[in-house]
C-alpha cells in the first residue's frame, strides 16, 4: 500500500470520525494558540519596556546626588552639603577633562506653581542650560529654546511642555505670552514637541528655565548651586562606558573621594535600566511560557485520551484489515498518517490562530505581542509529537495482535 | 505425532498439494491461568475444488478451526500446510500476504467497515495486494455485479440490509480471486430469503472451481456442500458425503470419507485424511 493510498485511507478515517477528529484538533489548536499568545505577550511586554527606556537615549548617563551602592543609605546627604553642583557639571562639560562626553545638561528641578492672569498650574520647573534639548533628545514645536546668553544673564524666559501650555492657556500657540512664578514674570519663548509619557512621569508637563535664573531667583533652596540631576551625553553609544569612567573619576576627584565604593553620587545608564527591566520581564516570560506549556500538556493529555479510545475502538478494524492481508507496517503507517494529520492540522490552525491573535489583540489590550518563531515551531513539534506518540503507540500494539484477537475485540 | 511426516515431505510449494492439509492440529486457549483445549488432534485434508461444510453445535470448535485454516490464528500443536506451504514457518508479513492472495473470508458479523462505501470495502484486499488504483475500482465493480449489487456500489453498509451487506462481504472475499473461500456461519445473521441468496452465490462460486469451506450449525445449510465434516468437543466426529450429494460424490476425498461415515476421522482414506498418531 503506497503512501498516497495510506493518506487517502487515513483521511477517510478522519472524516468518518469527524466529531472525535474535531475535538482532537481543537485540543491541540487551543494549546498551541495559547502558547504562542502567552509567550508573545511576555516577549511583547519585554520589548515595549526596553523600547520605552531606550527611547530616552542609549548614549545617556544620569548622575544623581547620593550613593545607591551604600547599604547604610544615602551618603553625603541632601541635608548636609550638596554633592552635585553647577561646578561639577561645568567640569564634566570640559572637553579636556572628559573627551568622550558630548553634552551635559544639569538640572535643578522643583514643583512650583505657574500663574497667568486667568489661572494657575503646578508643575515641574526645570532649571538647565542651553544644551538641554540636544542632551534630552527634545525638539520644539514652536519658538526657540533659550540661549547660553539667556542662561548667563539669568533671563526670565521659559519653555513650556505642551500639556503645561494647554493647562495654562488652553492652547500650545503661546510664544510671547507671560507666566508668573515665584513673583517673577517669565516670557514664553518656546513650546516643546510631544514626547509622550514614560511609565512614571508626564514628559509633556514641565516648564524649562535657565539654570542661573532657577538657582538665583526661582528655586534657590538650601544650596543654590545644588543640582537634582546631571544628564551626560556620550559622544556615541560606543563611547558610553569610556564616558562613564571619565565622569566617575572626575567627580570622585572633585569631591576628594578616593574609593568608588564611597562615592556620594550615583551614575545610571539607560543600558543598566534596560537590562534590569529586561531581566524582570524575561522572568515574566518564562513564567507565562510555563503556564502555556502546562496548558499544552493538559490539552495533550486530552488528545491522548481521545487517541487511545479511538485506537481501542478500532481494534476490530485493525483485525479486519489484517485478515484481508494488511501487514503490521501498513496498519502502523495508517495510524501514523492519521495521527500526524490531526496533530499537524491542530498545530497549523493553532499557529494561524495564535498569529492572527497576535495581530488583533495588541490593539485591544494596548500591549505588543511578539510572535516567537521558536514558540511556533516548538509547539508544532509538540503537537505532532503528541499525535504520534499517543496515536501510534496503541496502534502499534494493536497491529501486533493476532488478527483473530483483534477481530474478536469489542 | 505428525512431525516426522512433515519433515519427510518436501517443503516447496506444490500445485498438486491439497489446498488444506492439517495434521495432528490442536489449539489451546489460555485465559489467565485457565487453559481450554478448543481443538484436539485434528487431521483434515481438503483438495482443490472441494465444497466442505463444517458442522457442529455451538462451542464445538468450528470457528477455532476456521481461524486456523485462514491463518488468523496459530496452532498450538500440529502442522498446517496451505497449498503445500508450511504455515508455521511463515512470519507475520508472509502470513498477511497468504491471507491476501489465497484466502477470502466471509464472517457471520459481515465485518464491513461502516465508514466506507460498498466498493471501498470490496477493494480492501486489492489495496493490500498492491493492485493499481484503476484496476481496483473496475474489479470491485465487477465483484459487486457478480453478487447482484452493482446498484449499491456507492452505498455504505448502514444503508443496506443484512443480506446485502453479506453479499458485499462475499464480493470482498472473491475480488482477489483467492483459491480458498472460508465462510464462518455466513447465514447466521440472515433471514431465509437472504440465506438462499448467499448460499446460491456460494454454490455458483463452487461450480466455477473455487474451494469452499462453509461453517454452519444448520443441516440445511450444510447440505449445500458435497462433504460434511462434523465437529464435537474439539474433535472431528465424522467426515461424510452430504446426503443430498451422496449419489454423485465428486471428489475422491469425499468418496473415501463417505465410506467411513459415522466413525472418527477415518484412517488411511486415500487422499483425504492422515491418520492420527494415536
Ligand atoms: N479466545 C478464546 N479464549 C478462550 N476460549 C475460547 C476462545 N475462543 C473460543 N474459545 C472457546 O473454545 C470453544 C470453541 O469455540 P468456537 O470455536 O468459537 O466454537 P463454535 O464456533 O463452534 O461455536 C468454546 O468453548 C469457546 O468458549
Ligand atoms: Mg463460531
Amino acid at each position: 500500500m503506497s503512501w498516497t493510498e495510506t493518506l487517502r485511507t487515513g483521511l477517510a478515517a478522519i472524516r468518518a470520525h469527524s466529531l472525535r477528529s474535531t475535538l482532537t484538533v481543537l485540543g491541540i489548536l487551543i494549546g498551541i494558540a495559547a502558547v504562542i499568545l502567552t509567550v508573545g505577550l511576555g516577549l511583547g511586554t519585554q520589548k515595549d519596556v526596553s523600547e520605552q527606556i531606550s527611547s530616552l537615549g542609549s548614549d545617556l548617563l544620569i548622575v544623581t546626588p547620593g550613593s545607591s551602592t551604600s547599604s547604610e543609605g544615602t551618603r553625603g546627604g541632601f541635608g548636609t552639603r550638596a554633592t552635585l553642583t553647577r561646578s561639577d557639571a561645568e567640569a564634566l562639560a570640559s572637553e579636556v577633562n572628559a573627551p568622550d562626553v558630548a553634552g551635559v545638561a544639569p538640572e535643578k528641578s522643583s514643583q512650583l506653581s505657574l500663574e497667568t492672569s486667568e489661572t494657575n498650574w503646578t508643575t515641574t520647573v526645570v532649571g538647565t542650560t542651553a544644551d538641554w534639548p540636544s542632551v534630552r533628545a527634545r525638539t520644539l514645536a514652536s519658538g526657540e529654546f533659550f540661549t547660553d546668553e539667556d542662561e548667563a544673564t539669568g533671563a526670565a524666559v521659559v519653555v513650556l511642555g505642551s500639556s503645561t501650555a494647554t493647562e495654562l492657556f488652553g492652547s500650545t500657540d503661546v510664544v510671547g505670552q507671560t507666566v508668573t512664578m515665584s513673583d517673577l514674570t517669565f516670557t514664553v519663548v518656546g513650546v516643546l514637541a510631544d514626547a509622550g509619557a514614560d511609565s512614571s512621569t508626564d514628559l509633556d508637563d514641565l516648564a524649562v528655565i535657565p539654570l542661573s535664573t532657577a538657582s538665583d531667583q526661582v528655586i534657590g533652596g538650601r544650596d543654590r548651586n545644588a543640582l537634582t540631576t546631571v544628564y551626560v551625553q556620550a559622544a556615541s553609544t560606543d563611547q558610553l562606558s569610556a564616558a562613564y569612567q571619565e565622569v566617575e573619576s572626575l567627580l570622585l576627584n572633585l569631591h576628594g573621594i578616593t574609593s568608588a565604593d564611597s562615592a556620594d553620587f550615583t551614575i545610571n545608564s539607560q543600558d543598566a535600566l534596560v537590562s534590569t527591566a529586561t531581566a524582570v520581564y524575561r522572568t515574566l516570560t518564562v513564567l507565562l511560557t510555563g503556564i502555556a506549556a502546562l496548558s499544552l500538556l493538559v490539552g495533550g493529555i486530552g488528545v491522548m485520551n481521545i487517541m487511545l479510545v479511538s485506537v481501542t475502538e478500532r481494534t476490530r478494524e485493525i483485525g479486519l484489515r489484517k485478515a484481508l492481508g494488511a501487514p503490521p507496517w501498513a496498519i502502523r503507517r495508517q495510524f501514523l498518517i492519521e495521527a500526524s494529520v490531526l496533530g499537524l492540522a491542530g498545530g497549523v490552525l493553532g499557529a494561524v490562530l495564535g498569529i492572527l491573535g497576535a495581530r488583533v489583540l495588541p490593539d485591544l489590550l494596548g500591549t505588543s505581542i511578539v510572535v516567537s518563531g521558536l514558540a511556533v515551531v516548538g509547539s508544532l513539534v509538540v503537537a505532532v509529537g503528541i499525535g504520534l506518540v499517543f496515536g501510534v503507540y496503541p496502534a502499534t500494539r494493536a497491529a501486533r495482535l493476532a488478527p483473530i484477537d483483534a477481530l474478536r475485540s469489542e | 505425532m505428525a512431525e516426522a511426516l512433515v519433515e519427510a515431505e518436501p517443503v516447496a510449494v506444490d500445485a498438486a498439494a491439497p489446498v488444506i492439509d492439517l495434521q495432528g492440529a490442536g489449539k489451546t486457549y489460555r485465559t489467565g491461568s485457565l487453559e481450554f483445549e478448543a481443538l484436539k488432534d485434528v487431521d483434515l485434508r481438503i483438495e482443490e475444488g472441494e465444497y466442505v461444510a463444517v458442522m457442529g453445535p455451538s462451542g464445538s470448535g468450528k470457528s477455532t478451526l476456521m481461524n486456523l485454516l485462514g491463518c488468523l490464528d496459530t496452532l498450538t500443536v500440529g502442522s498446517y500446510r496451505l497449498a503445500g506451504e508450511d504455515v508455521n514457518e511463515l512470519d507475520e508479513v508472509e502470513l498477511a500476504a497468504i491471507r491476501n492472495r489465497r484466502i477470502g473470508f466471509v464472517f457471520q458479523q459481515f465485518h464491513l467497515l461502516p465508514s466506507l462505501s460498498a466498493w471501498r470495502n470490496v477493494e480492501l484486499p486489492l489495496l493490500y495486494g498492491h493492485v493499481p488504483a484503476a484496476d481496483r475500482r473496475a474489479r470491485a465493480e465487477a465483484a459487486l455485479e457478480r453478487v447482484g449489487l452493482a446498484d449499491k456500489f456507492a452505498n455504505r453498509p448502514g444503508e443496506m440490509s443484512g443480506g446485502q451487506q453479506q453479499r458485499v462481504a462475499v464480493a470482498r472475499a472473491l475480488v482477489g480471486e483467492p483459491a480458498l473461500l472460508l465462510a464462518d456461519e455466513p447465514t447466521g445473521n440472515l433471514d431465509s430469503a437472504s440465506t438462499k441468496d448467499v448460499l446460491a452465490l456460494l454454490d455458483e462460486l463452487h461450480a466455477q472451481g473455487r474451494t469452499i469451506v462453509l461453517i454452519t450449525h444448520e443441516l440445511e445449510v450444510a447440505e449445500h456442500a458435497r462433504r460434511v465434516v462434523r465437529v464435537l468437543d474439539g474433535r472431528i466426529q465424522s467426515d461424510t458425503v452430504s446426503s443430498r450429494h451422496a449419489n454423485s460424490a465428486r471428489s475422491a476425498g469425499a468418496a473415501g470419507a463417505a465410506g467411513a461415515a459415522g466413525g472418527r476421522a477415518p484412517a488411511g482414506a486415500p487422499g483425504s485424511m492422515q491418520a492420527g498418531a494415536r
